[in-house]
């Protein structure tokens, strides 16, 4: 009888909303997360939400910001484009969450942008690279992946050394992939290459052998490749089994090279790959210390080494968010907003600092990250020849 | 010409998958009137039987195949005897809803279990590709076309030449007939949901080395076999290889002549083309079932 009372009464307690809790100021400040972790690039989203929990652990582990333990609250997006609307509706409305990071996929974050607008909430990129994410005017926007534009300019130095004379491409068809292959076919067109076809697939496509076999028909010398690393390893994978000698160069950062030598083998030979982070040799992070600190936290949690590459968009994303919130010093949407303009401190990936982005008055913000090139070679990941010193 | 030729060669060896996956799916909407939405999740499952029986007990690959083969059918034999059984007098609707269930408790189920990270399943087969002329196909397609030839040949005497094919088919003409003339039908349909599912854990087991092995897989595996069944008409064994062979080639020569942007779509117009002249199918007019 007393138990069931008991209940009862805590049942009223919870339905009332007035849950015990010890006030305000110590209640934990609320950051959102929008991933993919569930649907076909569900790796990549898992990822980061691990690299997520270790910013959040951390920062706690150090008393919090501003003296309140940092809580995420994390949705999952399901790969689709109208799940990340509703999951950054459900985050703003029924979680009161005052910042969100999200939503790895280009389409993914297109699709949540006009909610933060609509209730305005910041909300800071961590992955998506097509140029419209920071192009529409969307003031709560704050990016700290490198759009394809970016990476494009960061590739441009070497590619005379990589060779291309003339170039295919294969992408997703998404605003990633279509955005990618506009930003490095622009910059290739500038640099006098001679660019083939345009192939698209499919997110959830897993036999390329007719993209494979026009992409052929070509004669060029490299293709560039921009989507997850599921499908990069299908396409390498279907690319050896029609003889496809190309060097291939991907784009986007979530190519996960580990991942790669372990799944496709001999067929990711020689390939280059654009990454944001390198696990192999953190010394060589902008920032050495914290590099090495995150792979060893990483390793340590028994995290599987091949997602280190798209798991510190997680800790980056989270650090930022706690930086503008201890500068804001309140959790309230519109002085985070304000605050991550005056962000600049020095994550996994380097400086993140943001630079004004889109429509003059609607400005978005970019980072500009740091962009890494790395080449799979006897079955590990080294640095290209032409970036040994 | 060299490029069309390579466009058919990989539009047939895509279309002996896709027919495989839609013979299952026709058996148990002809024999049991079963819409089974869960078709791609048992395709999933073989991919990841094949993967257990290989990583994790250590099987020889063409022992882990037949595994996954064999587990496929008991968890198909299982879910019918536990949710559909009860539910043989029900709307067509009603048993509808139980196996989207059933399709999104096997999808999460093997999201907690594998954990969302694609596997890679090794197999023993030669990663070069066979080359004749221009023509290059990798040896383990061509392991996995014959098989699928095989498994659609056996499926057919099963049904055409044996007393239980003769018992499935009576079944399917008139049930309460049949069950006057002594067929067991409770068993009739235990052993048509489990051969269903068997092939489309086939399926998966003879495809999962050949792509990569997750837990959303199904879902594309159930579109195709959807689609290929509609192509083929609903029940119809025959119709739904062919069918399957004309969406591959469609597929595969709308990417490659068409645009590879719109590859799905192509095979979809190709549905609703059929839809619009032949409602019951391509082939309604093959004998249903066999």
């Amino acid at each position: 009888m007393l138990t069931r009372a008991l209940a009862t009464f805590v049942v009223v307690l919870l339905a009332l909303g007035v849950a015990p809790t010890t006030g305000d100021a110590q209640a934990p400040i609320k950051i959102g997360v929008i991933q993919p972790l569930s649907g076909p690039v569900a790796a990549s989203g898992n990822y980061v939400r691990m690299g997520a929990e270790i910013a959040r652990d951390w920062l706690n582990a150090h008393g919090g910001v501003n003296g309140r333990k940092i809580e995420l609250v994390i949705e999952d997006n399901k790969s689709d484009p109208k799940e990340a609307a509703s999951a950054a509706e459900k985050l703003i409305v029924r979680d009161k969450v005052p910042a969100i990071m999200g939503a790895w996929g280009s389409s993914m974050t297109l699709a949540a942008m006009p909610k933060l607008e609509e209730y305005g909430v910041p909300m800071v990129v961590e992955t998506s690279s097509a140029a419209s994410v920071t192009k529409r005017g969307n003031p709560w926007v704050f990016r700290i992946s490198p759009p394809s534009e970016m990476e494009a300019l960061g590739l441009e130095q070497y590619v005379d050394k990589l060779g291309v004379k003339k170039a295919d491409f294969l992408a997703v068809n998404t605003d990633w992939g279509r955005g990618a292959i506009q930003a490095f076919g622009d910059m290739l067109k500038k640099r006098g290459v001679q660019v083939g076809v345009s192939e698209f697939m499919e997110q959830s496509a897993t036999d390329m052998n007719a993209q494979l076999t026009k992409i052929k028909a070509t004669g060029g010398d490299t293709l560039f490749l921009t989507t997850a690393v599921e499908q990069i390893t299908l396409v390498l994978r279907q690319g050896q089994e029609q003889r496809l000698q190309r060097k291939v160069i991907t784009t986007g950062g979530s190519s996960s090279p580990t991942q790669l030598i372990k799944q496709a083998g001999a067929a990711a030979e020689g390939s280059y790959h654009i990454v944001f982070f390198m696990p192999w040799f953190p010394e060589a992070m902008p920032d050495g210390k914290l590099a090495k600190a995150f792979v060893g936290e990483w390793n340590k949690r028994g995290h599987p080494f091949e997602g280190l590459t798209e798991g510190f968009r997680g800790h980056d994303g989270i650090a930022t968010i706690a930086e503008a919130v201890k500068l804001a010093g309140k959790d309230e949407p519109k002085a985070i907003r304000d605050a991550l303009w005056k962000v600049s401190f020095t994550g996994v990936n380097g400086p993140i600092k943001f630079d004004k982005d889109g429509p003059a008055g609607k400005e978005s913000g970019q980072s500009k990250p740091s962009i890494f090139v790395v080449q799979v070679r006897d079955g590990k990941v080294a640095l290209p020849d032409f970036l040994k010193k | 010409m060299e490029q069309l030729l390579q466009h058919l060669v990989n539009g047939l060896v895509l279309g002996g998958t896709y027919a495989l996956l839609g013979i299952g799916l026709t058996l148990i909407f002809g024999l049991m009137s079963v819409v089974n939405f869960a078709h791609g999740e048992f395709y999933t499952l073989g991919a990841y039987g094949t993967f257990g029986a290989l990583a994790l007990v250590g099987l020889p690959f063409f022992l882990a195949l037949g595994a996954a083969i064999v587990l496929g059918a008991l968890v198909g034999a299982l879910c019918e005897r536990t949710l559909l059984r009860p539910l043989r007098r029900e709307s067509i609707d009603t048993v509808m809803l139980v196996m989207i269930g059933v399709w999104i408790a096997m999808q999460n189920t093997e999201l907690l279990v594998w954990g969302g990270v694609a596997r890679s399943i090794p197999h023993p087969f030669p990663t070069a590709p066979l080359t004749l002329g221009p023509l290059n196909i990798a040896p383990v397609r061509l392991f996995v076309v014959a098989a699928a030839a095989a498994l659609i040949g056996a499926s057919w005497l099963l049904i055409q030449r044996t007393r239980l094919g003769t018992a499935m088919r009576a079944t399917f003409q008139d049930r309460d007939t049949a069950a006057l003339m002594g067929v067991p039908i409770g068993r009739i349909h235990t052993i048509t949901f489990a051969f269903g599912s068997a092939l489309a854990a086939a399926a998966g087991a003879l495809l999962g080395p050949v792509f990569l092995a997750y837990p959303s897989m199904g879902d594309l595996a159930s579109l195709k076999a959807f689609s290929v069944v509609i192509l083929g008409g609903l029940g119809n064994l025959a119709g739904a290889t062919l069918g399957g062979l004309l969406l591959g080639v469609a597929e595969e020569l709308g990417a490659g002549y068409v645009s590879s942007g719109y590859r799905d779509a192509v095979g979809f117009v190709a549905i609703i083309l059929v839809l619009l002249f032949r409602p019951a199918g391509l082939f309604a007019r093959a004998e249903r079932v066999g």
